[in-house]
């Protein structure tokens, strides 16, 4: 993608600052890609939900099937009053929304769309990933931390709990693909599994990671049954109940952001990214990740919400071990003969 | 600071960290309206859990000793809003035995109809609630879709969706509609599916037997001591019902079943209220099948003076043990008029339950007692 944008950009300055530009571009193309999927993807849960429960969703704002509503969502977030409770730390209550989202849009350039629409194809491109991934628990502590609310304090404990408990799972399965494929290139892992050798059909690690991959990824993305920071029977609204305006919107982007985020990289680790019959990447790439999305947005509204040390239990006590299982099992695939670093 | 030295006995042993008090309510997502809840915490341990009622306080009873017989009854709608028939029910009996008053068998049969329709669309609401609680939203919507159904058959008989005023003093306000028989059966073809549904969707989900086994459990000598009743008494495994115990309103005509639990956790208390929809759905077939031909009131004045005496009648709510207790003094007014919520008693029983479990069970636990404020308070 830089490539391409600084070639563009070359035909009108120098290379330098075409490649300023490029950057530049992607960056914008990424933020605006990130935008319009999270306003699509409020509008789909809804109107998933509302299948599930016998109703029509928004209807009245844009017709056919209200397509308007998260637009009218997002101009009322923005013009709504933006609240800094009296007791709150100003700077930690203002910094924490913008640590949630940054690091949710950084993840965005190394994900691979096609072999060619990757911002920054990093050689490393897994392991960044789940660096920044990791951080975005931060910004939630932060948050619950610093809008002095007893409420918001316990989302914000429970969340840190909660997502470093299930990022060692998550972080395992992951491991034992990479182990598998013999490298952390997005787009190596792809071509890894050319034509149709997808790690989830690598018996017995694939289906196993996959499957610890996606429970570990729910958790993390904070939804139903794991969606304890923001219990709202329990806590109101978890660790952003003092927000509100855009800031409260910048958590809500974040949020699905991620959802996003952990479907994509399920897609590219596991059912072989953009690859697919046709020469069609970027298609397939979205529809396996719609796929994913709408298998979470089912979880969501079919289950009930997990107590906190039920949560807990499934991660230390079945994740954890499993995982570890998976890892070795990789190892051995690898040293039998199947999988592992070409050449 | 004045210190109440039998609240100060009855704190925990001092703990060696820090304590956090958190105020559940009255303003809150899942506190079922206005209750408030003084939750001492450890971590997410309950040390101690005080209800604060009052906040929907409205003097009904007070109200009651300014107005005529026939003009308190629509108030006892407001009093469980969910639940009105059964409310308008205890009234009328309490002031039918005070007055001398006999019902005739037909308007018996469709004061048990209405009852009966009533109870199943509070059950239903009360599933739809427990699963909004335990974060289950579609159980929510399915609850709410099929409630419906049955507030449209108490739309057809009454006039009125949420506070009925069905009810008088001598017997019911309308005959049944024609056709009732046909949409009472019709509906209860509809049901039987959809609580099947509900079993496979929610009952039997792995993560919602978690989230209500073994939690919050009241024993049956624990709920005998608190006068606990209803579902939430059968909860514990006690067999105990009003309409077995003391027959009303020819009760002792249909054939049904007093469903128990084994011991009173929060799934017994669910489990209970799902039989007892199967079981008021067998009363309802029986009911409209062999309802009587005859008059539906009995003339009553307007400005009834009962003999000076008093009279207590109860019936089985949705929600337990519904009483009225009427004084007359031989004038048109009530001497005095005492009501037993069952809702009340269960609220004094929350202290109890919630020691010792977490924030999540609060949910469960106060989910699963199914308690309605405008009863607390009254």
């Amino acid at each position: 993608m830089t490539d391409l944008f600084q070639r563009l950009w070359g035909h009108f300055f120098g290379p330098k600052v075409s490649l300023v530009l490029a950057y530049l571009t992607d960056a914008v193309a990424i933020l605006v890609f990130i935008l319009l999927t999270v306003m699509f993807l409020i509008w789909l849960e809804r109107k998933v939900a509302a299948r599930f429960q016998n109703r029509l969703g928004p209807m009245r704002v844009g017709r056919p099937h209200g397509w308007l509503q998260s637009v009218a969502d997002v101009l009322k977030l923005l013009l709504k009053e933006d609240v800094i409770p009296t007791k709150a730390d100003r700077w930690v209550f203002t910094l924490a929304p913008i640590v949630v989202v940054v690091p949710a849009i950084l993840i965005w350039v190394c994900i691979p769309f096609s072999r060619n629409l990757v911002a920054k194809d990093l050689n490393i491109g897994i392991f960044y990933i789940i660096s920044l991934a990791s951080l975005g628990v931060l910004g939630i502590i932060m948050g619950g931390w610093a809008a002095n609310n007893k409420y918001t304090l316990i989302g914000g404990l429970r969340s840190a709990a909660q997502m470093i408990s299930y990022e060692i799972p998550l972080v395992l399965s992951v491991v034992a693909v990479v182990v598998l494929a013999g490298t952390m290139d997005m787009n190596g892992l792809v071509a890894r599994q050319a034509p149709y050798r997808w790690f989830v059909f690598w018996v017995p690690v694939g289906p196993l990671a996959f499957l610890i991959y996606l429970t570990a990824a729910v958790a993390e993305t904070n939804r139903v049954p794991f969606d304890l920071p923001e219990a709202e029977s329990e806590l109101v609204s978890g660790f952003h109940t003092e927000y509100s305006g855009m800031k409260f919107g910048f958590f809500f982007l974040a949020e699905f952001t991620n959802m996003f985020a952990v479907s994509a990289i399920a897609t590219t680790l596991f059912l072989g990214g953009w690859l697919g019959p046709g020469n069609l990447g970027p298609l397939w790439f979205l529809i396996k990740t719609y796929a994913i999305v709408f298998f979470i947005m089912w979880l969501r509204w079919t289950l009930p919400r997990v107590r906190g040390d039920q949560l807990m239990k499934l991660a230390w006590k079945v994740l954890l071990p499993s995982s570890l299982v998976v890892l070795f099992l990789a190892s051995v695939m690898v040293a039998v003969g199947f999988g592992g670093a070409r050449g | 600071m004045t210190v109440d030295y039998e609240v100060q006995e009855m704190l925990p042993e001092p703990h060696e960290f820090h304590e956090l008090e958190l105020n559940m309510g009255p303003q809150h997502p899942s506190t079922h309206g206005v209750l408030r809840l003084l939750l001492t915490l450890d971590s997410e341990v309950i040390l101690k859990a005080q209800p604060h009622i009052g906040y929907l306080h409205r003097s009904f009873e007070k109200f009651a000793e300014g107005m005529t017989y026939t003009q308190f009854l629509p108030y006892t709608d407001r009093l469980d809003y969910v639940s009105a028939i059964t409310n308008e029910f205890g009234y009328c009996l309490a002031a039918e035995k005070l007055a001398g008053i006999e019902v005739p068998r037909r308007a018996q049969y469709l004061r048990v109809i209405a009852a009966e329709l009533q109870r199943i669309a509070s059950h239903l609401l009360f599933v739809a609630t427990f699963g909004n609680d335990l974060a289950a939203v579609t159980v929510f919507l399915y609850g709410f879709r099929d409630r419906e159904r049955v507030i449209d058959i108490l739309d057809s008989l009454s006039g009125q969706r949420l506070t009925y005023h069905y009810l008088r003093l001598g017997g019911v306000m309308a005959d049944a509609v024609p056709g009732l028989d046909r949409k009472v059966l019709d509906l209860v073809d509809y049901l039987i599916p959809r609580l099947d549904e509900l079993d496979e969707l929610f009952t039997n989900n792995v993560i919602f037997r978690r989230r209500t086994e073994n939690v919050g459990i009241l024993t049956a000598e624990q709920a005998l001591d608190f006068g606990v009743s209803g579902p939430n008494l059968r909860g514990s495994g006690v067999a105990w019902d009003v309409r077995k115990a003391d027959p009303y309103s020819s009760y002792q005509d249909f054939e049904f079943d007093v469903p128990t639990g084994r011991q009173g956790d929060c799934f017994d208390r669910y489990a209970v209220r799902i039989e007892e929809m199967r079981q008021s759905l067998r009363i309802l077939k029986q009911a409209v099948e062999g309802l009587p031909e005859g008059e539906i009131r009995t003339k009553v004045s307007r400005n009834l003076k009962p003999p000076a005496g008093e009279a207590y009648a109860h019936v089985e709510g949705a929600r337990g043990d519904v009483g009225f207790f009427l004084i007359s003094d031989g004038s048109t007014n009530p001497y005095r008029l005492k009501i037993r919520g069952p809702s009340f008693i269960h609220t004094m029983a929350l202290e109890t339950i919630l020691k010792g479990w977490k924030i999540a069970d609060v949910i469960a636990v106060l989910g699963s007692i199914d308690i309605v404020l405008g009863e607390v308070d009254r």
